[in-house]
């Protein structure tokens, strides 16, 4: 047996600090906004710059029902955390199973209006400055929504196997943030997209 | 003596340039001295004796004092610097053209420059040709910098400070050369494969030179005007790939891609200053460019010995 | 205050078989064994740039040289650039990081020690990605060579029309890689800082170095994610036929500009942030005093992350901005010369009547004092735009930053290396060896930058393979690259002191330098689990108040 002499000062104090997964989080969303900010200035920087093809104005029709579906998804995972937090699991999956409709109703809408802009009105990423920023700008949005459907996914996953319980709460809730995130990067986004840029 | 130092200016932008960067090297020289000498003297009056009782220092943890006068002060130096740059900064980029003021485009291609008169209606390439400017009555010229493809950026050390040539993005610049003479530069904007050799030759003429080189840079030259039938190398040059890059006026030579030769025979170098333009040099230059400028657009013709000399003859027509 | 004996499980020092040695290496979450992995990748690394610089300095030894040819110098100084900041810097300073942040706090460690692997590995597959560039080789057309276009890659240089072939693929996607890797360790280490830190030491009772790490950290996230968004603009570009830096579709060359150096000046800040957090702990051990005026250094290091953001455009005074732009980015670079002056005056303070010990760490230090003195003066001088016209992308330019990286964040690398090679090996270095290598290495470096100034003054722009004879160049490059040869012999003492005071090095003890902080109070090297028993502290220099019960520093902070 080896020893190792401990000689600081050893008293008990209260010691409280941030939770390292919400630090964490916090310090994500960081980056993430960030990196949303250089799409956003490079979309506002070239609306009305494309030499060629469809312009905004033409084929942009702002899709209020989805952005509706995915705004609403933020207040039902709230909930959904909520019960959670209180205990009551049943309750807690509705609302999450809700908000995961939600969002898969978002992504759809996203889904049809590219089919509809690149068959119908042929805007494709090559096609145009336009083209090439609208499918970036919210094509990362629209991939950042699908990595937490999957997260949220998981987690209904972790439900049907019985395997969630009340202690998860925290974690939830962190996952929480980066939806809500999430949600509030689509509020720049359409605001950048739909309403500055026809 | 260095054909390209910076602290030799000789027109304005160069002038105003080196004047703020005197009181600038001073003010930095004058900070350094005094630190340097505090933290010389730190390092030899503070280290450890030879025989030290192993007792550990007076404690200092600060001083609110101390700390408020190395910020004020700096921050004294940085304003006076600030402004001083400030006033620069106007004169040089806000002096808009005076009447007389001659008007060039340069274009930037890959590895070479391409310059344009419009008002005189001429164009060449790689070397600049301005009239010198007096004191009394500046006859500056003013430059819009263009790009053809890649960024490049146009550095005359004693003219001026460089601006970069940028597709989609044109730039302005001004220079009023005070003597006469050649005046040194390159590239100074990484441009790709042959970024070193893409230099710089400005010549600067008193007002009668410069006429005299406008007025034969207006002329045809003797080999377009011959009929084609009798030159042989005009034959070569004609029905081969060069026209699709170079274009000599009054013949069918139209290419825009590489340096317009309707007066090669002008000027002193060939490949954007990479070679003096001799006969032996125009043949290498054609038969294998590589071994003047390896990775330059301009590609081995692979021509038979007569046509090759056919056609360095047909060049040595176009001055 | 008491002294308790813990008694700890006898750990098994017998031999592993290879194989299973290497599956831990590859396996490990542990905050220690990244930071070794991480500074071992970035000192392999280190050599191959070196290597890279040497080809270059021989290149342009005299006028028309021929050594290589254009395309293999112009692959050079974009495998060197990309490779020294990308993975030599930052890997060697988060390594550092990620050994020290924890043991220096009282953590056992990372906030997310599997994130941290994540990381590792993201940086470390991104510069082996980078390498793999070499094999595509010329001959297969299309498959690339190493990439050619410049560490900041400007617009239209990297489209698809001017950079055919895969070798711009190769610098894009593996910075996108280790970009992620880097966002990775920056979270972690701001949630280790804030979350993880032993009862007792508040925000304002931390050692600088992690208050240091932690504005290093938050730059980094600040300062990566543009560079990836711009990353992925250009992966669009190049793989989807996007426009954005396609000037041929109203692309904007200048955008990428200003996305790179969004990215490009904060990140000079990432990397001597914590080179001056290395100097903050070295210099007041060295001189036995207290650091001076902690709270000042605290502001000015956030005075400086704040005002970094600010200024990344005097990286482009030359490519026609507006004069109101102009002077603004003048008078925020300038105004990053205040608090960086505040700190050093704050550690000549800090040197002032004390009792300076020149061991080889302190050595690397005072160097360092003086040479980032004069890189910072040379950088007032670019500041200014009007001559900045002038020296801005020549040899100048070149000298400066080098100064800052090499003079700066080199110098005090080596410092920390000598400083804390005690504490993770367990034994002391060679120090007539250390001393060897900081003599030479100070004499190669200053034959080098010091009189790579000189050309650039002379109207020498950077990154040209061979220049023209007769512009007064030659004598000054050939000086340059004499210094080289000192350089790389300092390199070479110092790898092999590394390796020969690993395995016969004189045990070093707990705590050879009798310094204050909480990592001298484990064991060398620590064990895995860091603390038996989680420290508590009153103050910032726990083990000074531990030596000193007569008079120790909590009563005056």
């Amino acid at each position: 047996m080896s020893t190792v002499s401990v000689g600081l000062h050893q008293r008990s104090l209260d010691w409280r600090l941030p939770s390292r997964g919400r630090v964490g989080m916090w310090c994500l969303i960081g980056a993430e906004t960030a990196i949303f900010t250089i799409f956003v200035v490079a979309y506002l920087f070239y609306i009305g710059k494309s030499v060629s093809g469809p312009q905004p104005k033409d084929v942009l029709h702002a899709p209020i029902f989805y952005s509706i579906c995915l705004l609403a998804s933020s207040l039902t995972i709230h909930i959904a955390v909520r019960k959670l937090v209180t205990g009551n699991i049943a309750a807690f999956a509705r609302w999450w199973l809700l908000t995961i409709i939600l969002g898969g109703t978002f992504l759809y809408g996203t889904a049809r209006e590219w089919v509809h802009l690149i068959f119908d009105e042929g805007l494709t990423v090559s096609t145009n400055l336009f083209g090439t920023t609208y499918y970036s700008l919210v094509g990362l949005h629209a991939f950042h929504v699908t990595m937490g459907l999957l997260a949220l996914s998981v987690v209904a996953v972790f439900y049907f196997a019985a395997k969630l319980r009340h202690e998860h709460a925290e974690r939830l809730e962190i996952l929480s943030m980066y939806w809500h995130f999430v949600d509030a990067v689509w509020v720049v986004v359409f605001t950048v997209v739909y309403v500055a840029g026809v | 003596m260095s054909p390209t130092n910076i602290f030799t200016p000789a027109s304005t932008p160069a002038e105003s340039i080196f004047g703020l960067s005197i009181f600038v090297s001073v003010t930095v020289t004058a900070i350094f001295v005094v630190v340097f000498t505090l933290l010389a003297y730190a390092v030899v009056k503070f280290r450890k004796k030879r025989h030290d009782d192993c007792s550990e220092p007076a404690q200092v943890y600060g001083s609110i004092q101390v700390e408020l006068a190395w910020t004020i002060i700096p921050i004294l130096i940085v304003v006076a610097l600030s402004l001083a740059s400030a006033r620069a900064i106007a004169s040089i980029q806000d002096a808009g053209p005076p009447p007389g003021a001659l008007e060039v485009i340069v274009t930037g291609h890959q590895y070479w420059w391409e310059y344009r008169y419009p008002a005189l209606n001429i164009i060449t390439a790689n070397e600049l040709h301005v009239p010198v400017s007096d004191r009394a009555h500046p006859t500056p010229t003013f430059l819009t910098l263009l790009s053809a493809d890649t960024d490049h950026s146009f550095w005359v050390p004693r003219l001026a400070g460089k601006t970069d040539l940028i597709p989609n993005h044109p730039n302005r610049m001004w220079i009023d050369p005070h003597e006469s003479g050649l005046f040194l530069g390159q590239c100074a904007q990484y441009c790709g494969t042959q970024h070193a050799k893409m230099l710089l030759r400005v010549y600067v003429q008193p007002r009668n030179d410069f006429d005299r080189w406008v007025q034969k840079q207006q002329q045809l030259p003797p080999g377009a005007t011959q009929s084609a039938a009798l030159s042989p190398g005009r034959r070569v040059f004609e029905a081969t790939a060069c026209v699709n890059c170079h274009t000599v006026s009054g013949t069918p030579a139209k290419g825009l891609f590489g340096p317009d030769l309707t007066h090669l025979m002008t000027r002193d170098t060939i490949a954007s200053g990479a070679a003096p333009n001799t006969p032996q040099m125009l043949r290498l230059w054609i038969k294998n460019p590589d071994a003047i400028k390896p990775g330059s657009k301009m590609p081995a013709m692979g021509l038979s010995d007569p046509d090759l000399d056919a056609l360095t003859a047909y060049l040595d027509t176009l001055h | 205050m008491s002294t308790t004996t813990i008694a700890l499980p006898e750990v098994s020092t017998a031999s592993r078989p290879f194989t299973l040695l290497l599956h831990d290496w590859v396996t490990t979450v542990d905050h220690k064994s990244l930071g070794l992995l991480y500074i071992v990748y970035a000192l392999l690394f280190l050599v191959v740039g070196g290597i890279e610089a040497i080809i270059m300095r021989l290149q342009l030894i005299r006028a028309h040289n021929d050594l290589v040819s254009p395309q293999v110098f112009n692959r050079m100084f974009t495998m060197h650039g990309t490779t020294m900041i990308f993975f030599v810097a930052m890997p060697l300073l988060f390594g550092f990081a990620n050994y020290l942040v924890p043991l220096m706090i009282g953590a056992r460690d990372m906030a997310f020690p599997r994130l941290n692997a994540f990381s590792f590995w993201m940086t470390a597959l991104g510069g082996l990605f980078l390498y793999f560039s070499f094999l595509g080789g010329d001959g297969l057309y299309g498959a690339g060579g190493a990439p050619d276009v410049g560490w900041f890659a400007y617009a239209p240089l990297t489209a698809k029309t001017f950079s055919v072939g895969h070798s711009t693929d190769f610098w894009t996607l593996s910075l996108l890689v280790s970009g992620m890797g880097s966002i990775g360790t920056a979270i972690n280490i701001i949630a280790t800082i804030l979350c993880m830190r032993c009862p007792g030491m508040t925000l304002g009772k931390m050692p600088l170095l992690g208050w240091l790490n932690l504005t290093m950290a938050a730059l980094v996230i600040l300062a990566m994610s543009p560079l990836t968004a711009a990353q992925v603009m250009l992966v669009v570009d190049r793989y989807l036929g996007g426009h954005f830096f396609d000037t041929q579709a109203g692309g904007s060359a200048v955008l990428w500009m200003h996305f790179f150096w969004i990215f490009g000046h904060p990140e000079v800040y990432v990397l001597v942030i914590p080179a001056f957090a290395f100097a903050s702990e070295i210099i007041p051990v060295f001189s036995r005093k207290a650091i001076f005026g902690y709270p000042v250094m605290v502001l000015a290091t956030l005075g400086i992350a704040f005002i970094s953001v600010s200024v990344w455009a005097h990286h482009m005074f030359t490519v026609g901005m507006s004069s109101g732009a102009n002077t603004f980015f003048v008078l925020s670079t300038m105004a990053i010369a205040v608090p960086t002056g505040i700190k050093i005056f704050n550690w000549l303070a800090t040197m002032w009547g004390g009792k300076i010990r020149f061991a080889t760490p302190m050595l690397f230090c005072v160097a360092f004092l003086f040479q980032f003195l004069l890189a910072g003066l040379t950088g007032v001088t670019l500041a200014v735009a009007p001559f900045d016209w002038q020296l801005g992308n020549s040899y100048y330019v070149v000298a400066h930053f080098h100064y800052v990286i090499v003079g700066g964040i080199l110098f005090t690398s080596f410092a920390a290396f000598y400083y804390w090679f005690p504490k993770v090996s367990g034994k002391m270095y060679n120090e007539p060896f250390g001393k060897l290598h900081f003599w030479l290495f100070l004499i190669g470096f200053h034959l080098t930058f010091d009189f790579m100034h000189i050309p650039g003054l002379l109207g020498m722009p950077r990154r040209i393979y061979t220049y023209e004879p007769g512009r007064g160049w030659d004598i000054w490059n050939l000086i340059v690259t004499i210094g080289v040869v000192f350089q790389a012999a300092g390199i070479l003492v110092f790898l092999g002191n590394l390796i020969w005071s690993y395995f016969r090095g004189k045990p070093a003890g707990n705590d050879p330098w009798d310094a204050w902080t909480l990592e001298w109070s484990t064991s060398s090297p620590p064990p895995a689990y860091n603390y038996a028993v989680i420290p508590t502290v009153r103050s910032r220099r726990p083990l000074w108040d531990l030596k000193h019960p007569e008079d120790p520093d909590w009563r005056y902070e």
